[in-house]
């Protein structure tokens, strides 16, 4: 430890002092810790408590009795939820959708973002823009209905195209093996534009003399894309890459529970879907607790695993 | 048109109509499902059953908007819709400046404690059931607070707005302090006027979350018609329609000679209208605000 050669007795003397000092500077403060606390109390019931509601997976939790007095069954429901055969297929949808969901989501708005940047500034690069956010500040309630809208059988434009052309209509909320598809597209239109937003901005931070030089030496357009724009942006794409394979198992049931019809339920059912059904449709609190906990730790261990290997391949975290 | 000045005059290359082919292409595809919902909210009921509506109506009519206002439980859907979404953005703008201005002051005894405790919660969550829970235990069911106090403070809400704040000079608050002013008074008088871009930006994203919530009422309010709100009136609409079974409004409507079809558009319509407003007018705020994000993030 360092005490840079204080005598013990100086040192006993200056702690009073200087818990005094914090104490009187904390009373100065009083305002602040009055604007502050109340909101402190309520991110601690709101965001804490369900934290150590985690502890509901090992027990066998029956409502309305106090903590204390629930049964502790161990790993029980794990045990369980590792036998149920439903888990396997809801952790198939979920991953099988996250991982489409990452690999168009993830790509198309980086492509996107490449082309509106060789748009000229004008009112027609503002107008893509700006409409192209406008899906994201609709509700999923919403587009689902405009999915089915669009996907009808019944005069939507998509099977009328088909018919244009001359194929056969196609059922597409009916059949299960077009459900994935039409969860990762409409989360696609739904997002895209938003999702460019972040890399317009990375664009504007390169260096406008880099695209200068390298039209000196005589790059065209593909080669400046590629080799000043991309490199330019790469950073953010690393980092929203980690955050999005952390973020695989966590695609949320709204989609799902939204677009799903009783003919295609199988393919619907994802983790926290799955969690739902359980723990609040059939009342088995504790299991739906313990897939919901299953899931965090699948989350966890996918964002840990890519940052570290980013880690291993930049030597730059991100985490 | 005589020479221009000197300069390197914009080429054409077909690189260049391919690109605005394909945007525009991105422009019709984003657009056209809404537009066919409005054309088709605007057009006469019976007429819409033949088919064939586009982008315009083909018989203009305002009987739809009309008829749901008759219908069901919408009016008081809009009602607790629209008073959710003003209560909730206040109370949680308010909350979320305050904490934001606390953890700005860079002399505030326990600012990184602060910090990492709201840091904590844009990572781990406790989940579906423990949240359920959580509401239940607090006797929150069947209330309209719970629309209001589960989401009242946002980390992430909380770290935008101060990273905007620490950019405000600091000399301000100082004169001011000199002058007799106490934090709440400085808070209050000097720094929510300067932070009004981004608190714009951040009220556009409260309120949009607000109004596009029904899976709240839906897991806590959903017996409760007096607590409905319009976006899970919808979703009930669309799903049972959906699922076929519409039995239950078709006497409703057919005395009115309106159809489940119009009726869905039109509701579909009058959830997304207060977005459609609003989004003009802050557009330019929320792409600056995620951008200065970005570019620190």
């Amino acid at each position: 430890m360092h005490t840079s050669g204080l005598s013990p007795a100086t040192r006993s003397r200056a702690e009073p002092r200087r818990r005094s000092r914090l104490l009187r500077r904390a009373y100065e403060q009083r305002y602040l810790y009055a604007m502050s606390l109340p909101f402190v109390a309520l991110v601690f019931v709101f965001n804490y408590v369900p934290i150590w509601g985690w502890l509901t997976a090992f027990q066998r939790y029956r409502p309305g009795r106090p903590f204390w007095e629930q049964q502790w069954v161990g790993l029980k429901n794990f045990t369980d939820l590792f036998q149920d055969e439903t888990f396997y297929l809801a952790l198939r949808n979920t991953l099988g959708m996250s991982v489409l969901g990452l690999i168009l989501g993830f790509t198309m708005p980086i492509i996107f973002a490449l082309l509106l940047n060789e748009l000229r500034d004008g009112l027609f690069k503002r107008t893509v823009q700006t409409v192209s956010y406008l899906p994201h500040f609709v509700s999923w309630v919403v587009v689902a209905g405009l999915v089915y809208k669009m996907l009808s059988t019944d005069g939507g434009p998509i099977n009328q195209l088909i018919a244009h052309f001359g194929g056969q209509p196609v059922q597409f909320m009916a059949h299960s093996t077009y459900f994935w598809g039409v969860v990762v597209l409409s989360d696609l239109w739904k997002e895209i534009g938003w999702n460019t937003i972040i890399y317009l901005a990375a664009m504007t931070a390169i260096e406008p003399a880099l695209y200068e030089a390298a039209r000196v030496d005589g790059a065209g357009r593909w080669q400046l894309m590629r080799h000043i724009t991309l490199p330019g942006i790469s950073r953010v794409v690393i980092i929203l890459f980690v955050l999005s394979i952390g973020h695989l198992t966590a695609i949320g049931f709204e989609k799902q529970l939204l677009l799903s019809n009783p003919v295609v339920k199988d393919s619907a059912l994802v983790l926290d879907l799955y969690a739902l059904q359980n723990g609040i449709g059939m009342n088995k609190f504790s299991f739906g607790t313990a897939i919901g906990v299953v899931n965090s730790l699948v989350g966890l261990a996918l964002l840990f695993g890519a940052n570290a290997f980013f880690r291993r391949r930049t030597g730059d975290s991100i985490i | 048109m005589t020479h221009l000045p000197s300069g390197p005059r914009p080429r054409v290359s077909t690189f260049d109509v391919v690109n605005a082919a394909l945007m525009l292409t991105v422009l019709v595809v984003t657009l056209y499902p809404f537009l066919n919902v409005l054309a088709i909210a605007m057009n006469e009921s019976q007429d819409t059953v033949r088919g064939g509506i586009t982008v315009f109506p083909r018989h203009p009519t305002l009987a739809n908007f009309q008829a749901i206002f008759a219908y069901g439980n919408i009016p008081q859907a809009f009602f607790i819709s629209v008073a959710r979404t003003v209560i909730g953005t206040v109370l949680s703008l308010g909350a979320c400046a305050m904490v934001a201005y606390v953890l700005s002051r860079r002399d505030f005894l326990g600012r990184s404690l602060l910090s990492r405790f709201l840091a904590i919660t844009l990572y781990v969550s406790g989940g579906l059931i423990p949240g359920f829970l959580l509401i239940r235990d607090l006797h929150l069911m069947n209330s309209f607070w719970v629309y209001i106090l589960p989401t009242l403070v946002n980390a992430f809400n909380i770290f935008m707005i101060r990273s905007y704040m620490d950019e405000l000079p600091i000399e301000l608050q100082e004169s001011a302090r000199i002058d007799g002013a106490n934090d709440l008074v400085i808070f209050v008088r000097i720094i929510l006027p300067l932070c009004a871009p981004v608190l714009a930006t951040v009220a556009l994203f409260i309120a949009v979350g607000q109004w596009n919530s029904w899976f709240d009422t839906y897991l806590y309010n959903g017996s409760n018609p007096q607590l409905s709100t319009l976006q899970f009136e919808l979703m009930k609409i669309l799903q049972s329609t959906q699922a076929g079974a519409d039995a239950m409004h078709s006497d409703q409507l057919k005395t009115q000679q309106i159809t489940p079809d119009s009726i869905k558009m039109a509701i579909t319509i009058i959830t997304i209208t207060p977005i459609l407003i609003v989004y003009p007018f802050l557009q330019r705020y929320f792409v600056r605000g995620m951008t200065l994000g970005a570019v620190k993030g």
